[in-house]
């Protein structure tokens, strides 16, 4: 069976106009054989997960430099819960201060990486969770 | 570049000299086959006279005040006056920034920049939706003139100049400043300090857009005319390349995106009828200072070479105050690292010095920790010392342009203007930048820098230390980061309620309602109904609501 392309939405949640760190994430993952859909600016959570659930994607990838990752991260990932989609991996990256990565990973977050990550980091992780995913899924 | 040079004789000892380079080379070859820039210009070994050669020192660089501005803006530059110290700061609520600026004041600061959190920023009370999670974060939470009341409580705003990062909503912040001022018993005409008022460089690069193009620009241009007639000393737009570089371009690009902005601001003042040679006098720009040390200063000199050329030949403009880019320049957030945050110290160290060596008006030192949160009181105090030294104990600020007649400064000057020069000119031939950024030209280019970059870094090919290289194993836990109080949304909501309770609503809703009139009528100026509006402490969501159902929204045009 062909391997199903893996989906991944790059959203960037909120008021923060920050998005280089998105797109060029979002490019290494298209590069990397990803099909990547990209949100744009000011995503409410809501919007978000819609998106995700609408484009089936396997994962969703959230940009925050704002300082607001604890509300976001828990607002989607919460969605995700009542919308019985939480099988969407939810990772992110941005200014995420080391200590506030714990929290982040307790509500549900499959990886935080920070400033500095290889882009490939990113793309091999994703590779991986998705894989035991669909593992999970055929099981 | 002197005719007193000898170029035959220079290029026989140049002969000499290549020779000697092959030899040396074939035992030990360069450390890479080609040198080239942080914005991929390539870089000699050795640069010399020859390389000057078109160089005309009257018609290109001479003397600082005179045209074209290349040695600086100022006659006596930093013998007369050190730049201004100017540290980006704001966060959670009024009170608790006024206390970061009272404290910025007292260790030697010389002017105020005002960080607003995103809801500020993109127009929304703190009791709005979207500014959920987001109040107090990344700036200090002002709703109406009552925030900012409290916000300049102390500060007198006849000795201090303001710096405000505002640009949607900067006709409504300039307004509430207009009045503390007048609280404090100082008139508007005493005021001094700058808006960043760039709407372009958003929808470019930072993303705090409201409205679309065409009543920005509006928007824009009556500050322009309104600051002209009555605030005099105000700067009415920072046109900033900053962020341009943030997102990822090359210093080239910095320099030549930011112009184009600055061309396309002129010409829709003057569309309106205003004189170049009066609001020119007002503009000033912001720029970025990475650490490819040399292009950085060549950068600076380059930029107020070009505008200087801009205003008086494009733009007829005679006033020699407004063919002089002015400029304020941050150190790079984007070459922070969060691994040895301390590292960061010495960067900033570099970068603030290429600023100074290129002429800065007014500088942002950025703090070591600014890869890993909001900058914490210690690590903004030593980055403010970082330009204390460097005024007081290095030197570089007792002569003026130190670096002119470098022949590689001098060289990369001319390169970057080249550069740029042929981005402008490609610019032009879309048909100016808002079309070019309409269709994605100018974002596309920085993506594409950005991502090379990125690319570089992970082949090694750019080393970052301590990222890519020279990595240590560590541990943030000691670092005392800062960290926002969450509560300051609830904060704000509570006292937007009793705002609401104690001032007079039919007053705030008949102010509103002339602006909503005056919107739909492009020959009123908005600024003086925007101000009568906040002097009766309509709020800031108010204000930019019936703006933006005047107005519409502006939706981004995604490029990837």
């Amino acid at each position: 069976m062909a391997e199903k392309k893996i989906r991944v939405v790059i959203a960037k949640p909120g008021l923060d106009g920050h998005d280089r760190g998105a797109k060029v994430v979002a490019r290494a993952l298209r590069d990397a054989g990803m099909e990547v859909i990209y949100t744009g600016l000011r995503q409410t959570p809501e919007q978000i997960v819609d998106t995700a659930i609408q484009e089936d994607a396997d994962a969703i990838g959230i940009s925050i430099l704002s300082g607001a990752h604890a509300y976001y991260f828990s607002k989607i990932i919460g969605l995700l819960k009542e919308r019985h989609a939480e099988d969407i991996i939810v990772f992110g990256g941005g200014v995420i201060p080391d200590a506030d990565i714990p929290a982040l990973l307790e509500m549900g977050a499959g990886a935080i990486f920070g400033p500095g990550t290889p882009t490939t980091v990113c793309a091999e992780w994703l590779e991986k969770a998705v894989a035991e995913k669909r593992a999970k899924e055929t099981v | 570049m002197s005719k007193k040079e000898n170029i035959p004789e220079i290029l026989e000892l140049k002969q000499a000299y290549e020779a000697q380079v092959a030899k040396t080379m074939e035992k030990r070859p360069e450390r890479r086959k080609e040198f080239r820039t942080g914005g991929n210009i390539p870089l000699n070994r050795v640069y010399d006279p020859t390389d000057l050669e078109g160089l005309n020192y009257a018609r290109d660089l001479g003397y600082p005040g005179r045209y074209p501005y290349t040695r600086g803006v100022q006659p006596t530059m930093y013998r007369g006056r050190l730049w201004t110290m100017r540290q980006y700061a704001g966060f959670g609520t009024a009170e608790e920034s006024n206390e970061r600026y009272r404290y910025l004041l007292s260790q030697g600061q010389t002017g105020l920049s005002v960080a607003f959190d995103l809801p500020t920023q993109i127009g929304y009370d703190s009791d709005h939706p979207m500014a959920q999670g987001e109040c107090g974060k990344v700036g200090v939470a002002i709703d109406s003139l009552a925030d900012m009341e409290i916000l300049f409580d102390k500060i007198p705003l006849d000795k201090v100049s303001t710096s405000m990062t505002i640009n949607a909503p900067a006709s409504v912040l300039l307004a509430m400043y207009i009045c503390v001022g007048e609280k404090q018993g100082v008139s508007m005409d005493k005021l001094s300090g700058t808006i960043q008022n760039d709407i372009l460089k958003e929808y470019i690069a930072r993303g705090t857009y409201i409205f679309p193009p065409k009543p920005s620009m509006r928007l824009i241009t009556d500050i322009f005319e309104f600051c002209s007639n009555n605030v005099p000393k105000w700067n009415t737009i920072s046109i900033s390349g900053y962020h341009i570089r943030e997102a990822g371009s090359t210093a080239a690009q910095e320099v030549a995106f930011t112009l184009a902005d600055g061309i396309a601001y002129v010409e829709a003042a003057q569309k309106k009828g205003l004189d170049p040679n009066v609001f020119g006098q007002r503009l000033s720009f912001f720029f970025n200072a990475h650490n490819d040390f040399l292009e950085e200063v060549a950068k600076f000199r380059a930029a107020r070479r070009m505008w200087g050329k801009i205003m008086k030949e494009r733009f007829g403009v005679t006033d020699r105050k407004a063919q002089m880019l002015r400029f304020h320049t941050q150190t790079g957030g984007s070459t922070l690292t969060a691994q040895q945050p301390e590292n960061n110290i010495v960067r900033v160290t570099m970068q603030a010095l290429a600023a100074v060596l290129g002429g800065t008006q007014s500088l942002h030192t950025n703090s070591m920790d600014e890869a890993l949160a909001l900058p914490s009181e210690k690590s903004v105090g030593i980055a403010l010392k970082t330009q204390q030294i460097i005024a007081y104990e290095s030197g570089v600020a007792d002569t003026i342009d130190p670096l002119a007649g470098s022949y590689v400064i001098e060289s990369l000057t001319n390169k970057i203007q080249e550069r740029a020069e042929e981005y402008i000119s490609q610019i032009d031939n879309m048909g100016g930048m808002l079309i070019a950024i309409e269709k994605g030209y100018v974002q596309k280019h920085i993506q594409d820098s950005a991502y090379s970059y990125q690319k570089a870094v992970e082949s090694g090919d750019a080393i970052v230390v301590g990222v890519n290289k020279f990595q240590i194993k560590e541990d943030h836990a000691d670092m005392n980061l800062l960290k926002v109080d969450e509560s300051v949304g609830e904060r704000q909501v509570q006292k937007l309620k009793e705002l609401r309770e104690k001032r007079d609503n039919l007053k705030v809703k008949n102010t509103l309602e002339n602006i909503r009139k005056a919107a739909r009528d492009e020959s009123v100026n908005l600024m003086p109904l925007i101000l009568e509006a906040v002097r009766n402490y309509g709020t800031e969501g108010e204000i930019c609501g019936v703006l933006r159902e005047e107005f519409g929204e502006y939706t981004e045009n995604i490029i990837l």
